[in-house]
């Protein structure tokens, strides 16, 4: 018999297709698994409104359920809203192994005028690095780089 | 329709999200710098996706099936209810980034006031909005501190942007006689509000940027009624291309 607990398992398998290391459940992308109406209704939620990645999570979804004979529905919604305090701890040691900076606990506070966060290199773990830009090579990442070991480095941003 | 005023509302959010997204779009590899290259398409890749989640929102309200793309790209140039601020040419970069903060500026209170609205699709759309616009905001205002206080050229070119700009701002403060209703029921903030939070932000950013606001006043309206400047047309021409092109195509 299919439970949640199965789904739950094979979907650890699905991956973001931009940080192929973590999974969505890792992301915090992954939001619910229920059973409804005679099928399984898996929900999303996105990182950023624009994310491109979406519909290839969705696919995969899908996919990764097909396999084990499983038909599914995926559903997308906004609310409460994508946070980075929901990447798991093995998301984020993931992410660090992988070469991009974990959030910081903090998100830059004020809107206008505030220092960029400190932020560790991932490489030699020095707090001696700079923001270079906000937006970096998706939406969900800032572009740094060390000056200590002068690693440029993605750092997925603090979103609260 | 049940509920016209709505959809109108939610219409002019939507468009003002795509067209200025489609505008920041143009920059794609034509930035000042490869990492202003990217935070453009970013901010743009923002104002696509929230502009897929409101118009999508607006086509149910709709009732008549349409989709975000629907929307987007199988409409004429009189039914877009941006404002028309948002379709002005890219001009350089100062003028981007004077648009750009002229709008987020505005943008920012209102998801903020919207996070609390008694329709809770819009509630939604502006509580994953707000997240990003934030972002937004604070990349174009440390970019108009930049140029204003900056060298002489980049000084008088922000400047010539603001003088540019200005008369499209009041249009961002639109408000419909239907509109009262939906501010009487909770769904939408009243725009004086919003305008009074627009105005703090702009003054604070543009003093320190040592910008002067232009003293000639006069303002510029048609775009929330769907009179639109010379310049949307040939925006559309090129949104609208591939759709126009091969009907009902997905990517
Ligand atoms: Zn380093």
């Amino acid at each position: 018999m299919v439970t949640k607990e199965s789904i739950l398992s094979w979907l650890e398998e699905v991956c973001d297709p931009e940080i192929p290391v973590l999974s969505l459940a890792d992301l915090g992308v992954l939001r619910g698994v229920e059973y409804l109406n005679n099928e399984w209704l898996i929900t999303i939620t996105p990182t950023y409104s624009g994310c491109p990645a979406m519909k290839t999570m969705e696919d995969d979804i899908l996919l990764k359920l097909k396999d084990h004979g499983v038909q599914a529905k995926v559903q997308l919604v906004l609310s409460p809203a994508w946070t980075t305090d929901w990447l798991s701890e093995s998301g984020r040691k993931k992410l660090k192994e992988f070469g991009i900076a974990p959030p910081e606990a903090e998100v830059d506070k004020s809107v206008l005028f505030a220092a960029p966060t400190v932020v560790p290199c991932p490489r030699c773990n020095s707090l001696e690095t700079k923001m270079v830009s906000q937006f970096g090579s998706t939406a969900c990442k800032a572009h740094y780089q060390c000056l200590i070991c002068s690693e440029p480095f993605d750092y997925f941003k603090c979103l609260k | 329709m049940k509920n016209e005023a709505l959809y109108n509302y939610v219409l002019r959010l939507g468009d003002d999200s795509l067209i200025l997204g489609q505008r920041l779009g143009e920059w794609c590899g034509h930035g000042p710098i490869l990492e202003e290259d990217i935070a453009m398409t970013n901010i743009s890749l923002d104002l696509i996706g929230q502009a897929m989640s409101l118009l999508d929102y607006a086509g149910e309200l709709e009732g008549q099936g349409k989709d975000h793309d629907a929307l987007a790209f199988l409409r004429f140039e009189n039914e877009y209810r941006n404002a028309l601020l948002l379709e002005q040419p890219n001009g350089d970069f100062a003028n981007t980034m004077m648009r750009q903060f002229l709008f987020d500026a505005f943008r920012k209170p209102l998801y903020e006031k919207l996070l609390e609205s008694t329709d809770k699709q819009i509630a939604a759309i502006a509580e994953k909005s707000l997240k990003e616009t934030k972002y937004h905001l604070k990349h174009t205002s440390e970019w108009i501190i930049r140029l204003g206080d900056g060298t002489e050229e980049s000084h008088q070119r922000a400047q010539t942007a603001l003088d540019h700009l200005w008369r499209y701002t009041n249009e961002l403060f639109f408000e419909t006689t239907e509109d009262v209703s939906l501010i009487a029921s909770g769904v939408v903030p009243s725009m004086n509000d919003i305008k009074a939070q627009w105005s703090k932000t702009v003054l604070s950013v543009l003093e320190e940027a040592t910008l002067v606001i232009p003293s000639n006043n006069w303002q510029f309206e048609g775009g929330r009624r769907g009179v639109h400047s010379e310049h949307l047309g040939f925006l559309l021409a090129d949104l609208q291309y591939m759709q126009r092109a091969y009907p009902n195509m997905k990517w």
